[in-house]
């Protein structure tokens, strides 16, 4: 064999390579297709949200973040730093909070998701939503309902037990003092600086449950 | 995000199987630390072995009166046990000293073990850093390396271990449950879990290939007042500058490791001996190796400070 037939000149590596970004630019499929194993089958995936079943048909690579937003659209949960790193895309699942942003889709199969959407409407506030309203609990409002997801769940945790880093005693159960309350809220990030009004807020709707 | 496929394993075995058996596959459980690299692409797996069905969410009582933990009971089931609370507070104080409540919540005990480092050059993919890329140097050593190693370092890597629950199963002297791809159990020794990085820092761990981790084991408790004490660059959620775990006996002995300084958890059981003189007689041996650079040479009376304090607060307590 001639190794001249494998010589490829720069200029037609450009065309092709430009060829292919055209054709993957329209969405039309190119003519090598990935691997089989590699291709980004469309995983299915069933969970709950906000009491709603809901099957997807996903890349494996989407977020429950990006599941809830851009497949559901329900916008309410936000995207921030998309890193785990400011608590913009709480939500609770299955009981507990968590960042919608570090977790797939794909691993939540059979789960209870609620967002902000589930806790209360413009009707019918939530008691968080209302206390967070009253003691004015946020400026842009950006990171408000990863705050107010975050804290009803802090105040189930509390009620449940869990430790924090504030508690002087481990053996005994915590109370939602202010010092427990900001420190339990430290993974959801205000920048315009609403925390002495959040943890106001949070402080009322515990009172209101004793 | 790099594409990948992804299952959901029944079994560990099975789960080791797949990871074994496929060049690039990677364990999946929390995620809060795997899927935040993929995203960086600082982590590029191939395939995602997904390992929350395998029944390893329990923490049962040993034959021997110590704890089982398995590999997949969150950092906060761990930190609310009542028998962890009682018995080993290092623990859950070490527990919830890290990360934020959402991250705890999802995040496992196995993969608490298994997080990578947070030094700002293994994040940044413009720099060299010889755990991101093996021998394309080491960014850190001449940058800013506020947060890095003083001792146990390399002149490949001067990361740390950015952990604090392995901080206090160190002390505690927990081991490591393991099975791999052919169904093999073996038991590490916390002390031997984690590396030095050595000529080779992107190896973390002991761990071979596909081996998966089920359950962390704690002997009997100890008894004692225990203590974790970080101190870090803000309140709440923030790596730790440097931090202590201690188990202290009323007649002033006791255990110590150090978390924030080293690529592992530090602790040397022969300086322990020295717990009654005070803490710079323990931080004299524990830290005679210390290189520490320009910007972290704090971190060394830092510590001997630290210790101070816990062995105050133990004795107050």
């Amino acid at each position: 064999m001639e190794e001249g037939e494998y010589e490829i000149s720069r200029r037609s590596v450009l065309v092709s390579s430009a060829v292919t970004a055209t054709l993957a630019a329209a969405g039309v499929s190119e003519a090598q297709p990935l691997p089989k194993a590699l291709a980004p089958a469309d995983h299915k995936v069933s969970f709950v949200v906000n009491g709603k079943g809901q099957a997807f048909s996903l890349d494996p690579r989407i977020t429950l973040l990006d599941a809830l937003r851009e497949h559901l659209h329900l916008t309410g949960t936000k995207k921030g730093c998309d890193h785990g790193q400011c608590g913009a895309c709480t939500v609770i699942v299955n009981g507990e909070r968590i960042n919608s942003c570090l977790s797939l889709a794909l691993q939540h199969e059979g789960d209870e998701v609620t967002t902000i959407e589930g806790l209360g409407t413009p009707e019918k506030l939530h008691p968080m939503q209302a206390a967070f309203v009253k003691h004015d609990g946020y400026q842009c409002g950006y990171c408000t309902p990863g705050q107010i997801c975050s804290a009803v769940a802090v105040l189930d945790e509390i009620k449940r037990g869990v430790p924090s880093h504030v508690q002087a005693e481990l053996t005994r159960a915590p109370t939602p003092t202010n010092a427990e309350l900001r420190e339990r809220m430290s993974g959801n990030i205000c920048r315009c600086g609403a925390y002495s009004n959040i943890a106001e807020a949070m402080a009322d709707v515990a009172e209101a449950r004793v | 995000m790099r594409l990948f496929t992804y299952e959901r394993a029944k079994t560990p075995a099975e789960a080791a199987r797949a990871v074994a058996g496929q060049p690039g596959a990677k364990f999946l459980a929390g995620g809060t630390n795997l899927i935040d690299l993929m995203k960086l692409e600082i982590e590029t797996p191939t395939h995602l072995v997904d390992v929350q069905d395998l029944k390893l969410d329990r923490i049962e009582q040993t034959g021997e009166g110590g704890l089982k933990i398995g590999a997949l009971v969150s950092n906060t089931a761990l930190a609310s046990d009542a028998r962890v609370r009682r018995d080993y507070g290092v623990l859950a104080r070490a527990i919830v000293a890290g990360a934020s409540g959402q991250l705890r919540n999802k995040a496992t005990t196995a993969g608490n073990l298994l997080q990578r480092t947070r030094c700002p050059y293994f994040y940044d993919t413009n720099m060299p850093c010889n755990k991101r890329k093996p021998g394309s140097g080491c960014a850190a050593i001449a940058g800013y390396s506020r947060q890095l190693a003083v001792i146990g370092a390399s002149d490949q890597c001067i990361a740390t271990h950015p952990g604090d629950m392995a901080v206090a199963l160190r002390v505690l002297d927990a081991t490591v449950e393991t099975v791999n791809a052919a169904g093999e159990p073996r038991a590490i020794p916390i002390a031997d879990f984690h590396r030095l990085p050595g000529a080779t820092p992107h190896i973390d761990t002991n761990l071979a290939p596909g081996e998966l981790i089920t359950a962390v084991t704690l002997p009997r408790p100890l008894g004692g007042r225990h203590v974790y004490e970080k101190v870090r660059d803000r309140a709440s959620y923030a790596f730790a500058l440097v931090s202590v775990a201690a188990v202290i006996q009323w007649d002033g002995t006791g255990r110590v490791a150090f978390g924030g300084v080293a690529h592992k958890p530090w602790r040397i059981e022969a300086a322990e001996a020295a717990m009654p003189q005070g803490a710079a007689a323990v931080t004299t041996s524990l830290f005679a190796d210390a290189k520490p650079t320009h910007d972290n040479a704090f971190k060394v009376p830092l510590a001997t400070r630290t210790l101070a304090a816990v062995i105050a607060e133990g004795n107050a307590a």
